[in-house]
């Protein structure tokens, strides 16, 4: 092939490589609201989080110099913001839902505080594989530039998989998620494990974030987001509450989300704000193609407030 | 061989399994909540491989006690001892650990796992990362040694109660424990069922395996499957006694207090009246869109009851459930009183249609509102209540509650108590008053006695009789055939969504209505 690969081509191939870019937040969110809905509850605060993570991850790149100790700091501040919210709810008629969307808010209304002055400076940013390098057309070059968070996101998805399925850890949490009475019956402490996996929760949701400061787009705004927090939220149900599934759904969110600019890419410039809204449709399209008035979704874990 | 004098050590204890199970024993055990003494001063014997009846209508502190022993809640005086030694078991895997098992009234198995996870689950000591295959061959093994079978692949989400509870006994042998507390085992099996499920609980207690303490009020149990009973009466041991040396009578005036209700009523003979209910060739699906009610067709007179007797998960709750509006049909037509009936909030009145479901709870109330306004639920938009159809007067519906409250005996601290903390004798007591109130044309009642104590149920059949006395056409639901005998005048079998059989009670026989429950035609197995 030659370097103007277009045409036929041109898209697909944009599409895969905006997939594999965009959808490494909607990945890490939808594995941690994952993880945190196996358990009972319903964590709305992950937009905050993930915003509170990009905002945090790109400081931290900008004063240490070293992106991927961001990635960190964005992951513990998630840990923090997850906690808060367990806490909250496991006060007494304390409604999950209410305490999330107010920690969303919460969280991004700090985030453009505590990131003011980040918005002008460089910070560090994580680098890439160059898995196209046999290519020599530039385009493919391009799309198969992958990011190591985006790999260790991958490896997150099937490790989860298996603690769910095959480890102690994860029986508890789906035990506690399944029936808090039965789980009290066999001992376990139902907040505790609540807290444990809404707090972890939270890591993967600011490690999300971080991808979208230091990555892709790469720089800290107060519109980085655009609410794809809570498009994960959506997408753990169209994933059936399953981690590798998440991962499926995440490339099918971003492979949307890649429309619009997959699209200039090969010179279609019209309606790029139109194409823009393909993630929010997709959204709508799912829940209401995956709900029945009739049935409970397979899968979901029976302690869920939507779910009772 | 070091002699005689080493202390066994726990694990030493653990290996002399062929053991008798130890004693367990509470000793003027209390608790307190808030005002309410729940228990006051009980103490309790479990002899080692005996068979153990707690006796207690509703509300006696059967359920205090037991979780009291469970580590549950914190007695607030007393002791308890297991062999020679005093516990205090601070949450039920304190208990769990020390060899005492408890099987509760609700399930506790998580039901969207299979049998084989709920099972790998109450495992004290569950290895970090679990090996399916390993812990299935050990399961399968440990099946064999068991009187009975389960499929450990299912989901405990597809069994019946039966199936649940056995696996809930299961368990607790999977887990070793010496001694096993259940809680009303038999109310949500079928006759069948709970002869079964005790008399393989007597074996295992006769072999010396287990203790059995097993809270009930059926005579029937206490005197077939008990050694020893233990009466209950407000919170206080009322009387103990060797099973043998004491006759019902005898345990009926303990748990009541002399105050026997009198034996109920024979049935009025008079013939059905006018058709009201006629159901022709409904279907209907259940929750995971497969049919389950495959063309039923059924009438019900004025005056009359009829008796639907089925297995459980046969189709009759979702026919209830079709006809107290909770469920779509696909097709087929309902008629009240000769006229389309579709089950809405305005049709429900205007053919006074009226429903006593089964877990009136979960399916008549709303737990967390009062038990005035849950009286009111059916009527607070009536006239009566509500000026303009706007302003509701709570003044009106508190005096009708009131009087329901007084005419049913419904024992609540006060109307504005949410209904959702009254027990749950009480809570059906408060539906069938709701219910029956004013002229009612057809009543629709599922298992009207699951759970009661035999006072409350004498008292139900007789409000049901009562409506019947008065025109109304009853369609009663329920597991227990005793329960359709005393109260049909004619019963209808239900077997896979389908009406398989139908007789006047009258010379109805319950081995042949049990054939045809079990979905086996009466041309099947010939009488010989």
């Amino acid at each position: 092939m030659s370097d103007g690969v277009g045409g036929i081509w041109g898209l697909p191939i944009a599409l895969v490589g905006g997939a594999l870019r965009v959808s490494a937040p909607y990945l890490f969110v939808s594995l941690g609201e994952c993880l945190t809905e196996k358990s009972g509850r319903i964590n709305l605060g992950q937009e905050g989080t993930l915003i509170m993570g990009a905002m945090s991850g790109y400081g931290v790149s900008y004063l240490s110099g070293s992106p991927w100790l961001g990635v960190l700091a964005a992951g513990c501040v998630g840990v923090v913001l997850g906690a808060a919210h367990a806490w909250l709810c496991s006060l007494p008629r304390v409604n999950d839902v209410a305490v999330g969307i107010a920690l969303m808010l919460f969280g991004t209304g700090l985030a453009f505080f505590l990131g003011k002055p980040l918005i002008q400076p460089k910070a560090p940013r994580l680098s890439s594989f160059e898995l196209g390098a046999w290519s020599s057309s530039a385009p493919v070059r391009a799309a198969l530039e992958i990011n190591g968070l985006f790999l260790v996101g991958v490896a997150a998805a099937f490790a989860m998989r298996f603690v769910f399925q095959r480890t102690r850890w994860g029986l508890v949490v789906r035990i506690v998620g399944e029936d808090a009475d039965a789980a009290r019956a066999l001992g376990y402490d139902v907040n505790r494990v609540r807290f444990a996996a809404t707090a972890v929760g939270g890591f993967f949701a600011g490690v999300g974030g971080s991808f979208l400061s230091l990555y892709y787009p790469g720089s800290w705004s107060e519109g980085l987001s655009s609410g794809q927090g809570l498009m994960a939220v959506a997408l753990v149900i169209f994933a059936r509450w399953d981690p590798v599934r998440c991962l499926l759904a995440s490339l099918l969110f971003g492979g949307a989300g890649a429309i619009g600019p997959a699209l200039q890419s090969i010179g279609i410039l019209g309606g790029y704000n139109l194409y823009a809204t393909a993630p929010y449709v997709l959204t709508f399209v799912i829940m209401i193609a995956t709900s029945s008035a009739r049935r409970t979704l397979a899968g979901q874990p029976a302690e869920l407030t939507v779910a009772r | 061989m070091t002699g005689a004098d080493a202390a066994p050590t726990p694990e030493l204890l653990g290996l002399a399994r062929r053991g008798p199970p130890p004693l367990l024993e509470a000793e003027g055990v209390s608790k307190r909540f808030g005002a309410f003494l729940a228990l006051d001063d009980v103490s309790l014997r479990v002899e080692p491989g005996h068979v153990h009846a707690l006796l207690g209508e509703n509300g006696a502190g059967k359920s205090t006690l037991v979780k009291c022993i469970m580590g549950y809640q914190a007695t607030d005086g007393g002791r308890i001892r297991l062999g020679d030694r005093e516990i205090v078991p601070k949450s039920p895997r304190d208990a769990q650990a020390l060899g005492i098992g408890m099987v509760y009234q609700h399930f506790t198995l998580v039901p969207n796992m299979t049998v084989c996870e709920n099972l790998v689950l109450a495992r004290p000591r569950l290895p970090f990362v679990v090996d399916w295959a390993e812990e299935r061959s050990g399961l399968a093994a440990f099946l064999t040694r068991m009187p009975f079978k389960v499929d450990l692949d299912a989901r405990v989400r597809s069994l019946s109660a039966g199936e649940k509870q056995k696996i809930e006994i299961l368990k607790q042998l999977y887990l070793e424990s010496r001694v096993v507390i259940l809680d009303e085992p038999t109310s949500v099996l079928t006759p069948s069922e709970a002869d079964e499920v005790l008399s393989m609980l007597h074996r295992m207690a006769r072999a010396g395996e287990i203790s059995i303490v097993i809270i009930t009020h059926k005579f029937r149990e206490v005197t077939q499957f008990a050694d020893e009973v233990t009466v209950l009466r407000r919170g206080r041991k009322v009387g103990y006694g060797k099973v043998g040396e004491l006759t019902p009578q005898a345990m009926a005036e303990m748990m009541m207090g002399g105050a026997v209700p009198a034996e109920t009523k024979g049935r009025a003979a008079g013939a059905a009246g006018d058709t009201r209910l006629r159901i022709a060739d409904v279907h209907a699906d259940d929750d995971v869109g497969v049919a389950a009610l495959r063309g039923v067709t059924l009438e019900v007179g004025a005056g009359e009851i009829v008796g639907i007797a089925a297995i459980a998960g046969n189709g009759q709750e979702e026919l209830v459930e079709v006809l107290a509006g909770q469920r779509p049909r696909t097709s087929g037509t309902v008629e009240v009183s000769g006229a389309d009936f579709a089950p809405t909030r305005a049709q429900l009145r205007l053919r006074r249609v009226r429903c006593l479901p089964e877990e009136p709870l979960r399916n008549a109330c709303v737990a967390t509102m009062s038990v005035a306004e849950n009286m009111a639920l059916r009527s607070f938009d009536e006239p009566r209540y509500a000026v303009f159809g706007l302003f509701v007067s709570t003044q009106k519906i508190n005096d009708t509650a009131l009087q329901l409250v007084s005419a049913y005996g419904i024992r609540a601290p006060s109307i504005h108590t949410p209904i959702g903390r009254l027990s749950g004798g009480n809570i059906q007591r408060s539906v069938l008053a709701r219910e029956l109130e004013g002229e009612v044309d057809v009543l629709i009642a599922a298992n009207p006695c699951m759970g009661l104590d035999f006072a409350a149920v004498a008292e139900v059949h007789d409000r049901i009789r009562a409506a019947r006395d008065r025109g109304t056409a009853v369609l009663l639901v329920s597991a227990d055939l005793d329960e359709i005998f005393a109260l049909a005048t004619r019963i209808l079998v239900m077997s896979e969504g389908r009406i398989v059989h139908q007789t006047p009670v009258a010379g109805a026989e319950p081995a042949v209505l049990g054939r045809f429950m079990a979905g086996h035609g009466a041309h099947d197995e010939p009488h010989a």
